[in-house]
C-alpha cells in the first residue's frame, strides 16, 4: 500500500527551527514504522537521524511518538497505525536531532532511586543462591520487563511540566527491588520517592500504562508503591 | 583536548563487557565505552536461559556438561576451555542471583531451570534441566543486573561512544580512539590494558536475529591491525527465525515441549535425531529444516515450517514421548503456563505475525544468530596471535566477538550466555592484574591520525554507491552462498561478488557532512566493518574441505578429523587476507560419530 509518513525534522547545525518533511513510500502493512525510516534514510535521505538496534522491542532504543502517541517504531505495523503516519520524538526531552533526544535526564532519574540490588547481610552459609518462593518471585515479575525505553516518562504531564520529576520509568525500577524479597533498601528507596520529585506528583493520568511496549501496568505499580509508603507493608 | 586516561578500557557494554568492567573496576581505574547505551546491547535479547549443572531439578553433571559442549562443538572447541567454563557455570550463576538476578523458581526457592537443545543426561542420553531461566527473557536480566551492578559500583561509562580503531604502540595496546556520536568528536583513550566486548557481525546475513548494532566492529578494527581472527567460518543458524523477519523464537519454546512440523503435517525431528528429537542441537535442527523446505516439505511448499507449542499438541506429544516432571508425574501444560513461561514470544508471533501460539502454529525458518569464530583468546581473556597462544600485550577480548573456543563448530543453546559472564570477569581481572603490574607505555605520535583521516574521508566521500545498496546486496549474498549449505562453486562467487562490493564501497556517498549524530556516517564506517569480515567468512570457508557443526559442504559432507581437526586463523597482510591454522585442545574427549 502506499503510506505518507510526516517526519519531525530538526538539524541543529543547519536549521533554525524544526520542520516536518512527508515522504509518500510504498510499503507492505506488515512493515515496522522502523523500517519505513530506514527506508527514507537509506534511499531518500540519509541526514535522518534516529536510533534502533534489536528491531524487535527488546533494546528499548527507538520509542517515538507515532500518530500521537508513545510507541516503539519496531513493535508498530502499518497495519496498526494506516496509511497516514506522522512520526516525532518524545516530549519533554530536548531534541538533539531530527527523532534523536537529550535522555540524560531520564537515566538521572533513574540512577537516583538506587537502581540496583541491595543486600548486605550474609549470603547463605552453602554459598548458594538466596532462596525465593514462586510466589515471592511473582510479586515484581511485572516490573522486571522495563527496558527502559521511556515511552512512559515521556508521556506523563507531571514529566512535560519537570523534567526532575523522577517519573513512571523510575518508579517501575524502584518497584521492581522495593517488592524483592531478597533486597533490604525498600525503605531507603521508600523515602527518596516520598520527596518533592517522587510519587506524589502522579496523578494518576495511566497516559504510562497505554504507552507501555511492554504492557507493564505502571499506574498500578506506583498505586502499590503509594500503598507501601502509607502502611508501611510490602506485601 | 578530548584525552583520556583510564588503567583499563573496555570496549562495548553488553554481558561480557559490563562484566569485564565490573571485575576490572575492583582493582583498576576503568572505563567502559558502548556505542549504545548499555542497557541496548544485544545481550538483551537473549531468552531461553545460561546454563550450569546446578542439578536443581535432577541429577547434573559438570562432566556432562563439558561433554555436551565438546560433542556439540563437533569437537572443534578447546577442550581445556570448554571444562574450565563448565566448571565455573555453577559459582557464576550464584554470583548473578547474589547480584539480584530474578531467576525463576523452583517449588523449593532454589533457581529454576529448563530443558535446552544438545543438554543431555550423559548416561541414559535423555535430555537434563540445565538452562537457568527468568522467563523468555534472561538476556535481559543479565544485562540490566550487570548494569545495575555497574552503576552502584561507580564504574565510568562513556555511553554513544564509538571506538573506531585500536592504538598499538611497542608491540603493546595502549588505547582506542573513539567518536562521540552527539557531537563528532574524537576521543583518545590513553590505557595500560584494552578489552574488546563488541558482539558478533550477524548483520552480515540477509535473514539474522540480531541488532543493527551487530556489525563486527572489534573483529574488523583487529583485523585491520594485521592481527588473526579465528574460525570465521562457523556460524550459527539459529533453527528458529520468525518467518521473513528472522527474530528469535527461542529454543525454550522446544524444551518446554513444542515441535516441529512439515508441510505434511509430520512432526520431523525423530528421522534426523531419535533420541532427543527437537533438542538436538541447533547445527543439526537448522538442517533438518532446510532439508525438509528442499524436498518439498516446506509449508505449502514454501520456504518455512511450522513450530507448534499449542497445549494439545504439547501433551500428545509428552504422552507419546513418555516425558515426566521431576517428581515422576506425567508432563502436561495449560495454555496459560505457555503464557506465562514464554510471554515474549507470545508478544513477538501477536505483534509481527498476528499468530497467538497458544492457538496457532508459527511460521519459522533458520535464522543468522551466531558468530562462534571471532578474536582468538585463552581462557583468561588474553588475546592470542598465533600457532603458539603467543598473548599480544595488553590486549583482551571476551564475548561474542572473542573465540576461546568453547563453541567450536557449533554453539550449545545456553552457553554463550555462560561464555560472556565466565570470560567477561576473567578477562577484567587479567587485564586488571596487567594493568597494575606496568607502567603506561606512550601513546603513538598523533593517535588519532588514522582514524580521522578513515573518517574525514567518509564523511566527505562524494562517491555515488550507495551504502544501503552494498548492503542488501552483501547480506543476499551471504546468506544465499554462504549460508547452513556451502559449495566451492556457490562461495567462489560469493567471494568474486564481495570483492566486487569492497570496491563499490570505495566509491560510497555520505550526504550527510555534519558532526552531530551523524548515523548515516556511521552507518557507512560499519557496512566496511562487515565487507571485511563478510570476505574472511567466505574465503575460511572456502578453504575449510569438509563439513563440521555449522559449517556444512554439499560437495564435503563428512567431517575429516585427520585433515580438519584444527582452527583456522586469517590475517590481513597488504590487503590479502593469508591462512594458517592451529590445533585444537584435546584432553580426554576424542572426536566421536556425533548422534543427537
Amino acid at each position: 500500500m502506499q503510506v505518507t509518513l510526516k517526519i519531525f525534522r530538526f538539524n541543529p547545525e543547519v536549521d533554525k527551527k524544526w520542520h516536518y518533511e512527508t515522504y509518500t513510500l510504498d510499503a507492505p502493512e506488515t512493515d515496522r514504522i522502523l523500517d519505513l525510516l530506514e527506508k527514507v534514510k537509506g534511499h531518500v535521505d540519509g541526514t535522518l537521524s534516529f536510533r534502533r538496534s534489536c528491531a524487535h522491542g527488546v533494546c528499548g532504543s527507538d520509542a517515538l511518538r507515532i500518530n500521537g502517541r508513545n510507541q516503539l517504531a519496531c513493535k508498530t505495523l502499518v497495519r496498526d497505525t494506516g496509511a497516514k503516519i506522522t512520526v516525532e520524538p518524545l516530549l519533554g526531552l530536548k531534541v538533539i536531532k531530527d527523532l534523536i533526544v537529550d535522555m540524560k535526564p531520564f537515566f538521572d532519574n533513574y540512577k537516583t532511586v538506587l537502581p540496583y540490588f541491595i543486600n548486605d547481610s550474609p549470603l547463605p552459609a552453602d554459598g548458594k543462591e538466596r532462596l525465593q518462593t514462586i510466589e515471592q518471585r511473582a510479586r515484581f515479575d511485572e516490573t522486571t520487563k522495563c527496558v527502559l525505553c521511556a515511552a512512559c516518562t515521556t508521556s506523563c504531564p507531571s514529566f512535560w511540566g519537570s523534567e526532575t520529576y523522577l517519573g513512571p520509568a523510575a518508579f517501575v525500577t524502584a518497584h521492581r527491588f522495593i517488592f524483592d524479597s531478597r533486597d533490604e533498601a525498600a525503605s531507603e528507596r521508600l523515602h527518596i520517592l516520598s520527596e518533592t520529585n517522587g510519587v506524589a506528583r502522579c496523578h494518576t493520568v495511566y497516559n504510562c500504562t497505554m504507552a507501555c511496549p511492554r504492557e507493564i501496568q505502571i499506574t498500578k505499580a506506583i498505586g502499590e508503591i503509594k500503598l507501601a509508603m502509607i502502611t508501611g507493608k510490602l506485601d | 583536548m578530548n584525552a583520556h586516561q583510564f588503567d583499563v578500557i573496555v570496549v562495548g557494554a553488553g554481558g561480557a563487557g559490563l562484566m569485564a568492567g565490573l571485575y576490572a573496576s575492583r582493582t583498576a581505574k576503568t572505563a567502559v565505552i558502548s556505542k549504545l547505551y548499555p542497557t541496548r546491547s544485544h545481550t538483551g535479547a537473549a531468552q531461553g536461559g545460561i546454563s550450569a549443572a546446578l542439578g536443581n531439578l535432577e541429577e547434573d553433571r559438570i562432566e556432562w556438561h563439558t561433554y555436551d559442549s565438546i560433542k556439540g562443538s563437533d569437537y572443534l572447541g578447546d577442550q581445556d576451555a570448554i571444562q574450565f567454563m563448565c566448571e565455573e557455570a555453577p559459582q557464576a550463576i550464584l554470583e548473578l542471583e547474589h547480584m539480584g538476578l530474578p531467576f525463576d523458581r523452583t517449588p523449593e526457592g532454589r533457581i529454576s531451570q529448563r530443558f535446552f537443545g544438545g543438554h543431555t543426561n550423559n548416561e541414559t542420553g535423555k535430555p537434563v534441566r540445565r538452562a537457568c531461566h527468568a522467563a523468555d527473557r534472561t538476556g535481559h536480566m543479565i544485562l540490566q543486573t550487570l548494569y545495575q551492578q555497574c552503576l552502584k559500583n561507580k564504574v565510568n561509562f562513556f555511553d554513544e561512544y564509538q571506538a573506531i580503531d585500536l592504538l598499538i604502540e611497542n608491540g603493546r595496546a595502549v588505547g582506542v580512539v573513539a567518536i562521540e556520536l552527539a557531537t563528532g568528536e574524537l576521543h583518545t583513550f590513553h590505557a595500560k590494558a584494552v578489552i574488546f566486548a563488541t558482539g558478533g557481525h550477524g548483520r552480515i546475513f540477509e535473514v539474522t536475529s540480531n541488532a543493527y548494532a551487530y556489525t563486527g566492529d572489534g573483529a574488523a578494527m583487529l583485523l585491520r591491525k594485521g592481527l588473526p581472527l579465528e574460525d570465521m567460518e562457523f556460524f550459527q543458524f539459529h533453527p528458529t527465525g520468525i518467518y521473513k523477519l528472522g527474530i528469535l523464537i527461542t529454543e525454550g519454546v522446544r524444551g518446554d515441549g513444542g515441535v516441529l512440523i512439515n508441510g505434511k503435517g509430520e512432526r520431523f525431528m525423530p528421522k534426523y535425531a531419535p533420541t532427543v528429537k527437537d533438542l538436538a542441537s541447533r547445527d543439526v535442527v537448522s538442517r533438518a529444516i532446510y532439508t525438509e523446505i528442499r524436498e518439498g516439505r516446506g509449508i505449502n511448499g514454501s520456504n518455512y515450517v511450522y513450530l507448534d507449542v499449542r497445549p494439545e499438541t504439547v501433551n500428545r506429544i509428552a504422552e507419546l514421548d513418555g516425558r515426566t516432571n521431576p517428581d515422576g508425574s506425567k508432563y502436561t501444560v495449560t495454555g496459560e503456563q505457555i503464557l506465562q513461561k514464554l510471554p515474549d514470544i507470545i508478544d513477538f508471533c501477536r505483534v509481527y505475525l498476528g499468530v497467538d501460539p497458544v492457538t496457532q502454529m508459527m511460521p519459522i525458518q533458520p535464522t543468522a544468530h551466531y558468530t562462534m569464530g571471532g578474536i582468538p583468546t585463552n581462557k583468561y581473556g588474553e588475546v592470542v596471535i598465533d600457532d603458539k597462544q603467543t598473548p599480544f600485550p595488553g590486549l583482551y577480548a571476551a564475548g561474542e566477538c572473542a573465540c576461546v573456543s568453547v563453541h567450536g563448530g557449533n554453539r550449545l543453546g545456553t552457553n554463550s550466555l555462560l561464555d560472556l559472564v565466565v570470560f567477561g570477569k576473567h578477562a577484567g581481572l587479567r587485564a586488571a592484574e596487567y594493568a597494575n603490574g606496568v607502567e603506561f607505555e606512550s601513546l603513538p605520535k598523533q593517535p588519532e591520525a588514522a582514524a580521522r583521516s578513515q573518517f574525514d574521508a567518509l564523511r566527505h566521500a562524494t562517491g555515488k554507491e550507495n551504502v544501503y545498496d552494498i548492503s542488501t546486496e552483501m547480506k543476499k549474498i551471504m546468506f544465499d552462498l554462504v549460508g547452513i549449505y556451502r559449495t566451492e562453486k556457490d562461495m567462489l562467487v560469493a567471494i568474486e561478488k564481495v570483492r566486487e562490493l569492497k570496491q563499490r564501497y570505495a566509491n560510497v556517498k555520505v550526504t550527510d557532512t555534519g558532526k552531530i549524530f551523524n548515523t548515516e556516517l556511521i552507518n557507512a564506517w560499519e557496512l566496511g566493518n562487515m565487507l571485511e569480515l563478510a570476505e574472511v567468512i567466505a574465503v575460511s570457508a572456502l578453504n575449510r574441505k569438509e563439513s563440521r557443526g555449522g559449517h556444512s559442504r554439499e560437495d564435503y559432507p563428512n567431517r575429516d578429523d585427520k585433515e580438519w581437526m584444527k582452527h583456522t586463523l586469517v590475517v590481513k597482510q597488504a590487503d590479502e587476507l593469508k591462512i594458517s591454522y592451529k590445533p585444537v585442545t584435546v584432553t580426554k574427549y576424542q572426536p566421536k560419530v556425533r548422534v543427537y
